[in-house]
């Protein structure tokens, strides 16, 4: 207490109370008066922000829509929206996008749980203070800077295994964008286990279990919800991401499984766009908003997921 | 009996060996992950140091690399984290306060907390979309310093809120007990007990969130902040880079100078984010007894 009337020399008891002045009781009563409102207004920023998005992307999309049949929007297999003759069907940057996601989950799911439990069961105390913040700084590390990874060490480093992989690809930025999203499943997957109490692995050891038999069949079960939390937000991520798809990914939206092809995401198609010169109001333009208020609506639908996964099965211990 | 014994005894050995060897895999796989981080750093390193030398920071950029510098999209950065970090720390801090102090838990409040989880994981694109529709067209303020730094304080917002909180929520309710107990009303309670007991945990929250900002690219290419850029931003209305576009677009471009170019810009980059990030760290392990 003493520190703090110190410290910001504006606690009474510090100087000597000086007694309240009019000045000092109007002051009071102003304040308590309109700091609430004031603050409220500041949070309800948040709530005009989510407002302005939904309203940006329906009004400006409605636009498009005008235009584009929602047939040609969900039936047409082509994304050809630049050169003629056009064509927007949204398919090729879904595929795109999901290619990538599922690439960057084969990277980051095992290795992250795989660190999440070296971390939360095995590792002594003294490491895991060193590799944790040394994840996390994995996570701090701009997207951009894993774009230029992505696109100067792993393409020429798979160029070597497959010599015909073009310098756009899927598979680079794929595994730029898992090991981007690493940390995030580690870190909230260890989060959940640690969680787990002390008393369920003890009753564990008691039974003779070994330490493997302990995370896996007590542990992991009981952070289901935590670490399934962790891995919706970490694909949620990987759907959103940007730098890295437009640096490393190429742009030639495409239908395809393959992930030695050059592809485009819908992130790095709106990426494209706004590079280019497009007029405001042409169908390019709104075709930012239709690709932006799909993306939008499927991590939305993820992250509330995640939300509900974390909530709804918890065990209770 | 002695052969179910041997058995047992086998079985347990095979049950030692699995998590033995487990064991190791997980081992491994988190040190591959740490040495990744290494050779993320020390493979930029290598290419960017040629580069790396007064003229990156002195000069502005050209077509020829050995010329080329990102003077204005250093100061590009700083102006834009002046113009930001007051307004995302007024608005972050303040809608913490009322959601800690004054909300009462109704459906209003409920709706605001799940906006804010929301929007923290609404990809930052979205953002830039939002920035370029509101303020580059509608608010009519064009390519401009403002717009960007705007859009870019909605993006930390959610962030700056939530560890906002956790630092409030931190602050033991005995304290705010002895503030009331010596007649102090709420704003006084809250702006001189609560606050200054919080804002190491605050600063440390918005520090973080600000070295997510200067890294952060996609928002900034949608409002349209320029990729060449030979003139320092003279006003809130002049148009603008900074450092990751600046990187972006040398990235972008075929001549591996450009290349290990942008490996310098990286290692500009990442040195002020260690700056922030350190300063954080020092700041809250120096603070953090006093609570």
């Amino acid at each position: 207490m003493k520190e703090i009337g110190a410290r910001t020399g504006r606690f009474p008891l510090a100087k000597g109370w000086p007694g309240p002045t009019r000045f000092g009781k109007r002051r009071k009563k102003l304040m308590n008066r309109a700091m609430p409102t004031l603050l409220f207004l500041c949070a309800a920023v948040s709530i005009l922000t989510m407002i302005g998005i939904i309203f940006t992307l329906f009004s400006e999309s409605w636009a498009f829509f005008q235009k584009i049949p929602l047939r040609e929007f969900f039936g047409s297999l082509k994304w050809n929206p630049l050169m003629e003759p056009k064509s927007f069907g949204i398919w090729p940057l879904v595929s795109g996008t999901l290619l990538i996601t599922a690439i960057a989950c084969l990277v980051a799911i095992p290795a992250g749980l795989a660190a999440a439990i070296y971390l939360s069961e095995y590792a002594p105390r003294a490491l895991r203070q060193v590799i944790k913040p040394a994840l996390e700084v994995l996570a701090g590390v701009p997207t951009i800077v894993y774009g230029y990874f992505a696109l100067t060490f792993v393409t020429p480093l798979l160029r070597r295994v497959i010599p015909d992989l073009p310098v756009f690809n899927a598979l680079s930025a794929g595994i730029a964008v898992g090991i981007m999203i690493i940390p995030m499943v580690s870190s909230l997957s260890e989060d959940a286990m640690r969680a787990v109490p002390k008393a369920l692995r003890d009753a564990s050891f008691a039974l003779g279990a070994t330490r493997l038999e302990t995370a896996l069949k007590v542990v992991l079960p009981a952070a289901l919800s935590g670490i399934a939390a962790a891995f919706v937000l970490a694909f949620s991520r990987a759907i959103g991401e940007t730098m890295i798809v437009t640096v490393a990914a190429g742009a030639t939206p495409k239908l395809t499984a393959n992930p030695l092809e050059s592809i485009q995401t819908m992130t790095a198609y709106i990426v494209q766009v706004s590079l280019g010169d497009v007029s405001h109001g042409s169908v390019e333009y709104g075709s930012i908003f239709a690709v932006g208020l799909t993306l939008f609506v499927i991590t939305l639908i993820l992250n509330v997921a995640a939300l509900k996964i974390a909530r709804r099965f918890r065990e209770e211990y | 009996m002695d052969l179910v014994r041997q058995e047992d005894r086998r079985r347990l050995m095979r049950r030692r060996r699995i998590n033995f060897a487990l064991h190791m895999a997980f081992a491994a796989s988190t040190s591959v992950c740490a040495l990744i981080l290494a050779v993320l750093l020390i493979d930029t390193l290598i290419d960017g140091l040629k580069f790396l030398r007064p003229e990156l920071i002195a000069n502005y950029p050209s077509r020829r690399p050995e010329a080329s510098g990102m003077k204005s999209a250093i100061v590009g950065t700083l102006l834009m984290l002046f113009i930001m970090a007051p307004l995302a720390f007024v608005l972050g801090v303040g809608a913490a306060i009322w959601l800690e102090e004054y909300a009462k838990k109704n459906r209003l409040t409920r709706l605001i907390e799940l906006n804010i989880r929301t929007l923290a994981g609404v990809p930052s694109i979205v953002y830039g979309i939002l920035g370029l529709t509101i303020f580059v067209r509608g608010l009519m303020l064009e390519r401009s310093l403002i717009a960007g730094a705007l859009t870019m304080t909605l993006l930390v917002l959610p962030v700056i809120i939530v560890s906002s909180r956790e630092a409030l929520k931190a602050v033991p309710r005995s304290r705010r007990e002895a503030s009331y107990a010596l007649g102090a009303d709420r704003w006084q309670t809250v702006s001189r007990v609560v606050l200054p007991s919080a804002l190491p945990g605050i600063l440390t929250g918005v520090i973080l969130a600000m070295s997510r900002a200067i890294g952060e690219t996609a928002p900034l290419v949608m409002i349209g902040a320029l990729t060449y850029i030979a003139f320092l931003p003279d006003s809130l209305m002049s148009s603008f880079t900074v450092i990751p576009i600046q990187i972006f677009n040398w990235v972008s471009r075929p001549q591996v100078s450009f290349h290990e170019l942008a490996a310098a810009g990286i290692i500009v980059l990442l040195a002020m984010l260690l700056l922030m990030n350190f300063s954080a760290i020092l700041l809250r392990n120096n603070y953090q007894k006093m609570i």
